[in-house]
């Protein structure tokens, strides 16, 4: 952690693709903190720079210019090895499309973190987690053999299983319909509830921004609104003018 | 529609080039042989025609009994015939000469050779108009008188002699040294391969092949208007028995046969590792083309729904089967040309020189590569093509997922079935001695190809137990990687399956061919052990190439040799069919142990002029006992009367002995060139290190002859099947090649569609070193799936093919076996290294966003 207490800090971060004419700029000078149990919502249109954002402050992708500190740690001069320790140490992730790996049962999933980290899982804190996401009696399944929304929730459960400093979700709810999107919410919610885990979610889900602590808005590679405690409707709206 | 085929193609360059090249590899091989053997029935071309070039006749002798095992048994005939010849009207000029074998000695007493190229002598007329004399002197004179010689231009070189100097020769009796008079070469022919040239003029070549008085060829120029036929036609009516006349042209042509009978088998033998390479290939273009046309199943779909129908779905995977298939050939039509030369110094890193002329690159070598690549790569797409006609128009809009093969359901009895029948057929081919041995062969043959078939069916079954077991250890010592490794090779078992099936062709052949070599070793060493009761052999420097009786001759005296055997060897015949006659001392029996069956110790000492010993395997097939009288041919056209004395046992690992053996005094007279394939000796003291050093003593000048311990014996005798053995590893590691561009394919295509999987693993923290070795595992587990189908295959295959031939015992080389699964992992390991770098390389951004 550094001085002010901030899991993730971004300082005027600028992301350019390509090079002379056909250069895009992503991201044109994006500051931002993210807090200890505190679940942020990232929205914008598409195009907006939310999944760069994401990208860099998840240490997948560098800036062009500007620093990312992780849990304390600035990202800038890591090379492949250091990023990949940092993730496996600091990161969890959650995926659109869950990415599972197939030939493994739901609990082999879940722990596939930590086995990559060459560690044994409590398990105290795997009955935790599994009794959280509601998966105890699908421990032995395949994801084969799983509902989406199960499916969603073994990666939940994979992403919190390294007790990470921070979990970031990718558009969670994107590939669910909507009475399980609103279950994932739930959990998502949840966990930062009960187990204090930061998180921060991109998201075009109106509803997944009203559970969120803070939401920011993106257009143009900007940070151009933050609210606290918003509501659905006011997502909406907000969403239609940045769109217009 | 065709275009979008060839587009797509287009689009997935390195998919198609990885299909290609399993196929690459076999045409390569296809025309490496076809243009090596070309080349090198020019090379015995270029040298006969030049041979015989200014020669309008050749007399030479002629074998009474046919060509036999035992080299050169032309024998010479009396030079009275030239004076004869000289007087027919339509003759010119008449020439007579010697032509034998000897060889150079070093000057460091060793016998210049190599491998087993011959050393060739010849005669000249040192004085004469060299009109049929095919040899030119690249420096110095033709060798005048007892003490010269003339040697060819490539030993002078190698082995830096220049006119002036001495160098050895040896043939029938102890070396010699002599001056070079001259050094030669044979006209405008660039290369006579290893063999070496001795050149004397007439009475020392005489002298020293115990021809005085005798030719071994005489060559006839025509007078003007008179044509070879007519020639050869006067010369026929004077002739005596056991010569025969020729045309030069005819001569020139019946050695070429005989060259090209020679690069005919060796085309044979190249082109069935060309075929097995290409068999191997089939499998894994097959199976890359089904894994590409599954991840292309979205693909496939969306032809579909815009109204492609399933002909047209087809055909575009066959044509581009026959794209890969033709592109491929081309490439490797011309890798065959460099493949060719990378024979040709293989077969001389084994011994074995052969002449050559021009690189040979025939019409007939084009075509066939083209085809053949293309016929087996269009063939190997057609089950793929009817897979992708399969899939449904809707998977446009899904995962695409493939329906499993429809043969896929039926793999358990298919296979069972396919090996039942190949079962039958090693079986028919193996033990029915009623069959001939072509059919017996044939049977054998399809019974190997369909055990692979059937292997391959059962493989699916098969991979998800062998790949759980196989992969324990990497899973239990690999950390994560490991484990993923092992459930990556068992999530599709029909993939792993086929990839694996086609490094176990490879490694069943290269087995059963170790097993049955081995089989023949130990058989031979217990025949060696049960029958050596000497303390030495004496042999030639090669092992098997017979050697005069000087060398026997002098170890005779040598003190406290108590029993000295030579073991003379000849052709013979007995009522029109060929024989192998051996001759022996009449205290053989000290020397060698022979289990008589009829007759006993005292056969030998009693064989005199007219007695002879024989196998049971002969007396059985001519109805021959004790008493029976046979005669018997010898090359010269005499027959010889003789009684049956005796009846042994020849061991199943080989006998010393031909089917019918003579006393050497008999075997002397009767033969003209009488020459030990081994003699062996009996001491005081045994094997002592004084013992030996007063045999080589005696040896020293004879240095074509060779004194071995029993064990060097034993091992001397193996080195020939060890070179065999050794030619076949190689040859057939071409095909273990082709199969691991199999699993280099599987992986890369695997990596491919699992991109974004790993794009997870990757975020999720797992090192690039993590990722690589989890690849290497993969490649290793499948690698060793292949060898646990490949290595008990090729015993089982070995122990049926050893049962049809029946002279020996099979012995499982463990330590050999042992060493094929270490190369398995090992090829497990190469064939990873470029698919593991690509999966450890992918940006985890990209591999998370693929699709």
């Amino acid at each position: 952690m550094n001085a002010n207490g901030a899991v993730v800090r971004a300082v005027d971060l600028m992301r350019r693709y390509g090079e002379g004419e056909a250069a895009v700029d992503a991201l044109r000078g994006v500051s931002l903190e993210v807090q200890p149990r505190e679940l942020v919502a990232v929205m914008g249109p598409s195009g907006s720079g939310k999944s760069t954002l994401m990208h860099i402050l998840a240490g997948l992708d560098k800036p062009t210019s500007g620093d990312v500190e992780i849990a304390g740690e600035n990202i800038g001069k890591m090379d492949d090895s250091d990023l990949t320790k940092l993730r496996r140490r600091h990161v969890g992730f959650v995926f659109q499309f869950f990415n599972l790996l197939p030939m493994l049962t739901a609990e082999e999933n879940v722990v596939l973190p930590l086995s990559i980290a060459g560690e044994d899982p409590d398990k105290g804190w795997m009955d935790e987690l599994l009794g959280k996401t509601g998966l105890k009696d699908r421990r032995k399944h395949r994801p084969s053999e799983l509902s989406g929304g199960q499916q969603q929730r073994v990666a939940i459960a994979r992403a919190l299983v390294s007790r990470p400093a921070i979990v970031f979700a990718d558009e969670p709810t994107g590939n669910l319909d909507s009475k399980t999107s609103g279950e994932i919410l739930e959990l998502m919610r949840d966990s930062v509830d009960a187990f204090g885990q930061t998180t921060v979610m991109v998201t075009h889900d109106p509803r997944a921004a009203a559970i969120a602590d803070r939401v920011l808005f993106l257009a143009d590679g900007l940070i151009v609104e933050q609210r606290k405690d918003i509501t659905a409707a006011d997502v909406v709206s907000l969403m239609q003018s940045l769109d217009s | 529609m065709l275009r979008v085929a060839l587009k797509g193609l287009a689009g997935r360059k390195l998919r198609a080039l990885l299909t290609g090249l399993a196929i690459v590899l076999g045409v390569a091989m296809v025309s490496g042989t076809y243009v090596l053997t070309d080349t090198l029935k020019a090379g015995f071309n270029q040298i006969f025609t030049s041979v015989y070039k200014s020669t309008d006749a050749v007399i030479t002798g002629k074998s009474a009994v046919g060509n036999g095992n035992n080299g050169n048994n032309a024998p010479s005939f009396s030079e009275s015939l030239l004076s004869k010849v000289e007087k027919l009207p339509g003759v010119a000029e008449a020439d007579g000469g010697v032509a034998d074998q000897a060889q150079l000695v070093g000057r460091n007493g060793k016998v210049i050779s190599n491998g087993f190229s011959p050393g060739l002598a010849f005669s000249v007329h040192p004085n004469g108009d060299q009109h049929f004399n095919p040899l030119v002197l690249t420096a110095g004179t033709w060798p005048n008188g007892p003490h010269q010689i003339a040697i060819d231009k490539s030993t002078a070189d190698k082995k830096h002699y220049s006119v002036g100097q001495t160098i050895g020769a040896v043939a029938r009796g102890p070396v010699q040294q002599y001056t070079i008079s001259g050094i030669v070469k044979l006209g405008s022919v660039s290369s006579i391969g290893g063999a070496t040239m001795a050149i004397f003029d007439l009475p020392t070549a005489q002298k020293l092949f115990n021809k005085v008085g005798r030719y071994d060829e005489i060559d006839v120029a025509a007078k003007p208007g008179v044509s070879p036929a007519k020639l050869v036609s006067e010369i026929k009516p004077i002739l005596p028995p056991a010569t025969q006349v020729r045309s030069g042209a005819g001569q020139a042509a019946s050695q070429v046969k005989d060259a090209s009978d020679f690069t005919g088998v060796l085309q044979k033998f190249l082109l069935a590792f060309g075929g097995i390479a290409l068999f191997v290939g089939i499998f894994v273009i097959a199976n890359t083309l089904s894994i590409t046309i599954a991840q292309r199943a979205r693909e496939f779909g969306t032809l579909r729904t815009l109204g492609a129908t399933r002909r047209q779905v087809r055909v575009s995977v066959i044509l581009e089967g026959f794209v890969i298939g033709v592109v491929a050939s081309v490439i490797g039509l011309f890798l065959g040309l460099g493949l060719a030369k990378g024979l040709e110094a293989l077969f001389t890193s084994f011994g074995i020189d052969l002449p050559h002329g021009n690189t040979i690159f025939a019409t007939r070598t084009i075509i066939v590569s083209l085809l053949v690549g293309t016929i087996v790569t269009v063939l190997a797409s057609l089950m793929p093509a009817m897979r992708a006609t399969r899939v449904e128009p809707i998977a446009a809009v899904r995962e695409g997922v493939l329906p499993p093969s429809r043969l896929a359901r039926f793999g358990v009895p298919v296979a069972v079935a396919v090996l039942a029948v190949a079962l039958v057929l090693l079986l028919v081919g193996g033990l029915d001695t009623s069959l001939s041995g072509g059919q017996r062969l044939l049977a054998i043959g399809v019974g190997v190809i369909a055990s692979f078939i059937g292997m391959a069916f059962a493989a699916p079954h098969l991979v998800p137990w062998l790949a759980s077991w196989l992969g324990w250890v990497g899973a239990r010592t690999g950390g994560v990687s490991g484990r993923l490794a092992r459930d990556n090779a068992m999530r599709n078992p029909a993939r792993t399956a086929s990839t694996a099936a086609a490094l176990m062709i490879g490694l069943a052949l290269v087995t059963a061919v170790g097993v049955l070599a081995s089989g023949i070793k130990t058989t031979f060493e217990h025949a060696v052990d049960s029958q050596f009761l000497g303390n030495y052999a004496l042999t030639s420097q090669n092992g098997f190439t017979p050697t005069g009786v000087a060398s026997e001759n002098a170890v005779k005296h040598v003190s406290g040799v108590v029993d000295v055997s030579g073991v003379r060897a000849g052709d013979g015949r007995v009522r029109g069919s060929h024989v192998s006659v051996t001759g022996v001392e009449p205290n053989v029996g000290k020397v060698i142990a022979i289990t008589w069956k009829k007759g006993g110790p005292s056969v030998p000492a009693a064989l005199g002029a007219n007695g002879a010993f024989i196998s049971t395997s002969y007396a059985k097939d001519h109805n021959l006992a004790v008493g029976s009288q046979f005669p018997l041919e010898v090359p010269t056209g005499a027959v010889i009367p003789l009684t049956v004395k005796g009846i042994f046992k020849a061991p199943s690992g080989g006998s010393p002995f031909g089917n019918v053996t003579i006393s050497t005094s008999l075997f002397d007279r009767v033969y003209q060139a009488p020459q030990n394939v081994y003699a062996f000796v009996d001491m005081t003291g045994g094997v002592t290190p004084a013992n030996t050093a007063k045999l080589n003593n005696a040896l020293a000048s004879f240095p074509d002859a060779k004194l071995q311990t029993e064990s060097q014996f034993k091992k001397q005798q193996e080195s020939g099947i060890n070179v065999f053995l050794n030619l076949l590893y190689v040859l057939l590691s071409l095909s273990i090649v082709v199969s691991l561009f199999g699993i280099v394919n599987t992986l890369v295509l695997s990596v491919f569609e699992r991109t974004r999987e790993l794009g997870m693993l990757r975020a999720v923290g797992m090192t690039r070193r993590q990722t690589r070795r989890m690849i290497r595992h993969e490649s290793v587990v499948t690698a060793l799936i292949g060898a646990a189908l490949g290595i008990p295959l090729g015993v089982g295959l070995a122990i049926l093919v050893g049962e049809a031939l029946g002279s020996f015992t099979i012995a499982i080389p463990w330590g050999t076996l042992i060493v094929f699964v270490i190369a398995a992992i090992i090829a497990g390991l190469i064939a990873a290294i470029f698919p593991a770098r690509r999966a450890a390389r992918l940006n985890v951004l990209q591999a998370l966003q693929y699709e």
